[in-house]
This record gives C-alpha cells, structure tokens and sequence, in this order.
C-alpha cells in the first residue's frame, strides 16, 4: 500500500455573504467538512454540479484560498501552518492546472523562456541543466524542439495547452490538481488530451487530483472517486463499484442523468426535480433531502455522516 | 420522405463570411430537410457550421455574411427570396423562433421576466383580439405556458429580474417564450450546454414532451452527441460546413456509414475501450480542402475525395450520405 500524498482531514472553506453596507450576513460553506485521501500515483476524480464546491477544495488545497478550518497535509506536511518560503518550496511539488492551461502563457514570451521561468525561480541549477530540462518535458508532451523559439500566437490552441502543462510539469510536481482539464473541448480533441495526461503521470510519478463535471471522463481516467454535492462529499470509493452501483440518491441521479448513447433514453424515466438549494441558506439535516424521494423526518433532523459501507464504500445516507 | 411532407428543406445551401483574413466559406452546399412534428439534431464539432446554420434559417446572420447560393424552402416558400416585411411578420419569431444557448444574455438585466414576455406578446401573440380582452388573455396564454414548463409560482416570477432566476429556470422561460407564438419550428442551438447534467435531463424531458404534444418540428443543434440520442428522432453530422451523413437515431449512432461520424463516435469516453482521438487539426475555412473537407484526416481517402465534393446518395431507407468511401457493411464492433 503506497502512502497518502495528501491527506484532508475536515476541512471547511466557508465565505462571507455581505449586504450592501459590507456587514456580513450569513457564511457560504462552499466546503463543509471534507475528509480524503490521496494515496501516491493514484487519480483521484472528484465530481459534483457547479456550485458544489470541487473548484473551491482544489484552491485550498494548493493555499489559493485558506481553509476556515480543517487539516491539510501534503507529503507529511501541514499546508496551513508553513511559513511563506516553506509554502513556496511546497509548491514547486503541488501544482494547479487551470480549465486551459494554455490560456495563462505570456503573449510577449517565447515558449521556451516561459518554460524555463519556473527553473529559475525555484531550482539552482545551471543553464545548461535548466535548457536540458526544458527539452524533456517538450519532447514528453509530445512537441517539437523547433517550438522553443516560437511566441504562444505562432503555435495552435492545443498546442499552446500542451506547452502549459509541460510548464505545470518543470518542477517536477509529485500531485497536480486538474481543474476541468477537459470541459469546452471537442470529442475528438479531447480523447487525446486525456491520452496525454495518463502517458504524463506514468512517465512522470504524477498523482492526480481530476476535479470536473463530466462523468464519463471520469469514470475513464480515475481508479477512485469522489461525488460532492454543496460542499460534502455524499459518496467516495472505488470507480468502478460506484458506477456499478451507486448508494447515495444523488449518485444515483447524477448518473442517470448522463446520456448514454445507444442505451436507454434518460429523459423518458428521470426522477429528480427541482434543482440544489441556495448555498448560502442550506437546509436542516442532509442536504440532500429537498430533492431526496426518500427523505423521512430523521433527514431533516439529523445530518447523515460518511459511513464505511461493506465493501468499502463511503456514503452520507441515512438509509444507504 | 415525399415532397410534400417537408417542413423545412435546406438545399445546397453556401454562406460565406468576409474576415479580416479572407472569405472563409462557413457552409459548402449543405442541405437537409425536416418533416412537421420532427426532431432534427444538428451535430457537429465546433467551427462546423451548426450555429451559421441556425441562423441562417432564422434570417440572423451577421451583417459580414453572404449567402452565396442555394434555397431555404419553409412551409412552400423561399426564405431567402421572400418579402422582409413577410418574414419579419409572419416568419421570424412567429413560425421560427429560436431558444439559444445562454439564456442569460438574451435577457435584458433591466427588465423583469414579466416585461419582457409581455413584451413579446405584444408583437407576436397569436390572439386574434384586441384591447383589453387581448391583453387578458394572453396573460393567461403566459400563465399556462409557465406551468407547462413546470415552473412554481408563475405570477410571482413574472415580478422578478432575470439575475434572480436559475440557469436552468432562465431555461425554463426561454422555451416558454419560444412557444408562445405558437410556432411550426423550433430552432434551438446547444440549449442545455450550460446546464449541469441534472438539469440538462430535466430541461430536455421538457423539450420533447412538449414538442410532441403540440406537434413542433425542432431543429437541434448540438456538439453533444448524448444530448442528441436524448432527444432526436433523426440527426446530420456536419463537419467543416459539410453535412456528411443524414440518418434516423438509432441506425446514426449503431451503423454510420461515414468514416468521419465512425471515428466521431469512437472519440467518445466509453469504459473498456482504449481513448482514440481524431488526428490532425479542422481546416481553415478560409482555404478548404477542396472536394471533401474531411480528406487530409480521413483514412479512407483517395483522389475521388480531393478532386470532388460528392454528391448526397440514399444508401439506405432514409439513411443518406455525402461520402465517396462509405462503409457499407454497416456494422460497428459492439
């Protein structure tokens, strides 16, 4: 068994709702107690609907934001309590890789100096040794030596998303967070990026957290998974049982409401009504309940708590 | 499908656009038709032409573009060469209306949502009478209407902002409104593309029950090849401002004939089969490949493609393609 890279232990992010007047009104807990772990060389997916606090958690736990409250340990260390130049040494092996990673290259900057911009920062190693680098990582995602003198506008957009990652990937990072690596891409574009993020991490020891939407991308790339509906996680464990079958009446939903082609048309049977509730204003009890077919008395009570299941599941259900 | 019987028949359509770059030719002869009461789907990767398409049916292209050729029969009339006042009357927003992608921007922030459908009762209604009887009733006509789109609370969402309403409520008014006049055809382009797939499921239930009940043909235009077998009762794949292939649902997506919508399916995320992309890149739309847009990336390429643009066969009952190599053993491994 491989040791966790990353481990969260209850962590809450909540935000100040604010009036007009700057006085704060209520708290949004757009995460609300997370506990995960990530073991090393795994790919972890997390998925929920926008708003459920999977962009959040992935901001925490790169520091972006501070967590309210909670415990974040990466590689043994506690995120939170680093002072600043430890944090910055954290980072070189904690990396975020935003929706395109493309998008955030410098304009003014050849390819090859945005590459090597992160060696200079954060390593002592010589010019020859950084251009050396430079070229490993470019021929490992799979672009030409020529690209280095090119700017950003001279190459394609999939290329330019190509140098990004190749420059999430200079500092060698032992966990990168993939926020929606895939959304807003085409079918037939997006298979290859996906092939080129698990040729990365077999090449490169990456363990990956895979935050998106999508949940047959998920279902492809991540040996286990995470489901999170405003700021919980209702239902975690392996891929594949999960899928096979879900416990939790929001897993459920969420996966019949993914079309699948050439099977049953999920608009003839859907079930689930009404659409999640204000995060700034959470109901009573399981979150859940207000759209949950099941919801009883005790529900609106009592929140459930992730439980163990058997076969090693982890689900928020009073009756899972 | 007889003559008669069409709704909607796009022939040989050609729009250009003047850029900055050159004349990019967005739509290369496309046609397609659709028969009263039918769900046509649109599908296409981005750049196809899928929303040049759209807009053209609805007379709302930009003012950069040229319509090069072709004819957009609607209902036994030219489109292209009928009366602005006609289409402006009887046609656009009456006949055609159109639900578009984000609801949010066809909103004005200004006005509430009841304004705005009033708004539009009061050029397009379908109510024959005046003054106030007519305003009554088409309040009622709004009321019912905001029901069927099974939103709560209709007269007090009539007093709110747009900001105040969901994605998926704003959803919700936008296909209401596009029924209100009581239309022949729905134009609707990636609808639930900002939704999450919940909603998604709820709002294309909504979609095709309603459609059905009132018998309106939809022309649904999508890059999501699952929201498509949702909710489509045929579908053409076009592809760099070519239609490839025309076929109803089920044979669309279990026998395609063209190599293009073969290799478009296989890219789809499916467990248990290794991850294939398309190679290569879309062309520039400004120098197209000439004969078959798609033959630099195609596998079944010869020097048919490059020279010609081939022309729409009928292989199969309904089953059409613009494809000089198609697989004819139509079987796809399970």
């Amino acid at each position: 068994m491989n040791a966790a890279v990353l481990v969260l232990r209850d962590v809450h992010k909540h935000f100040p709702i604010r009036d007009a007047w700057g006085r704060r009104t209520a708290w949004l807990r757009a995460v609300d107690g997370v506990t995960v772990s990530v073991a090393r060389g795994e790919i972890l997916g997390v998925v929920g609907e926008s708003g459920c606090g999977k962009t959040t958690l992935g901001k925490t736990i790169v520091g972006i934001h501070r967590a309210s409250s909670g415990e974040i340990r990466f590689e043994g260390n506690e995120v939170g309590a680093l002072s600043p130049s430890e944090g910055r040494a954290l980072r070189r092996t904690l990396q975020y890789c935003y929706q395109d990673p493309g998008a955030s290259l410098d304009p003014h900057w050849k390819i090859g100096r945005a590459l090597e911009e992160p060696l200079v920062i954060h390593t002592t190693l010589s010019a020859v040794e950084r251009r050396a680098r430079v070229r490993e990582v470019l021929t490992a995602v799979g672009l030409p030596q020529t690209h280095l003198d090119l700017y950003p506008h001279e190459i394609s957009g999939g290329q330019q998303r190509r140098v990004g990652l190749a420059r999430i990937l200079m500092l060698r990072p032992s966990l990168v967070i993939l926020d929606e690596p895939t959304s807003g891409l085409d079918v037939s574009v997006q298979a290859t990026v996906l092939r080129l993020f698990l040729e990365l991490r077999e090449r490169f020891d990456l363990t990956y957290l895979f935050i998106s939407h999508d949940l047959a991308v998920v279902r492809l790339v991540s040996r286990r998974i995470a489901v999170m509906y405003l700021g919980k996680v209702v239902e975690m464990g392996e891929t594949d049982s999960v899928f096979a079958a879900p416990r939790h009446p929001y897993t459920q939903s969420l996966l019949a409401a993914v079309p699948v082609v050439g099977g049953r048309r999920v608009s003839d049977d859907f079930w689930l009504e009404g659409e999640p509730p204000n995060p700034g204003n959470l109901p009573s009890g399981c979150r859940f309940r207000t759209r949950c077919p099941r919801a009883e008395g005790r529900c609106a009570a009592e929140e459930p708590e992730l439980r163990m299941l058997a076969d090693g599941t982890q689900v928020a259900c009073h009756f899972a | 499908m007889s003559a008669h019987a069409e709704l909607l028949a796009v022939r040989e359509l050609s729009v250009s656009f003047v850029t900055e770059g050159g004349v990019a030719r967005v739509l290369d002869a496309v046609s397609l038709s659709l028969a009263p009461g039918e769900i046509m789907g649109l599908v296409g990767e981005s750049g196809c032409g899928k929303t040049t398409l759209a807009r053209a049916i609805l007379g709302a292209l930009p003012a950069n573009a040229n319509v090069q050729g072709g004819a957009l029969m609607f209902d036994g009339q030219n489109l292209l060469t009928l009366d602005a006042a006609v289409l402006a009357e009887r046609v656009r927003g009456r006949a055609i209306t159109f639900v578009p992608q984000d609801p949010y921007s066809s909103f004005s922030p200004l006005f509430t949502v009841g304004d705005q459908i009033m708004e539009l009762m009061r050029w397009k209604s379908p109510e024959r009478s005046r003054g106030r009887r007519r305003r009554h009733a088409d309040r009622e006509r709004v009321l019912a209407l905001l029901r069927a789109v099974q939103l709560p609370d209709p007269e007090r969402l009539l007093r709110k902002y747009p900001h105040e309403l969901s994605g998926g409520q704003r959803q919700r008014v936008m296909i209401a409104m596009a029924l209100l006049p009581e239309p022949k055809l729905i134009i609707a382009d990636e609808p639930t593309t900002a939704l999450d797939v919940t909603i998604q499921a709820q709002i294309l239930k909504l979609l095709r029950r309603l459609a059905t009940e009132r018998g309106v043909s939809v022309l649904f235009a999508t890059h999501d090849l699952g929201t498509a077998w949702e909710i489509c009762d045929r579908v053409t794949v076009m592809y760099a401002g070519q239609e490839l292939e025309t076929a109803p649902i089920a044979d669309f997506f279990r026998a395609p004939m063209v190599p293009y919508t073969r290799l478009l399916l296989d890219s789809l995320p499916s467990s248990g089969s290794p991850l294939r992309g398309i190679a290569g890149d879309v062309p520039s739309l400004i120098a197209p490949p000439k004969g078959c847009r798609f033959h630099p990336r195609c596998p079944r390429a010869s020097d048919a493609c490059r020279d010609e643009h081939p022309a729409a066969r009928q292989l199969e009952l309904e089953h059409q393609v613009r494809c000089h190599h198609p697989h004819l053993q139509s079987v796809v491994a399970a």
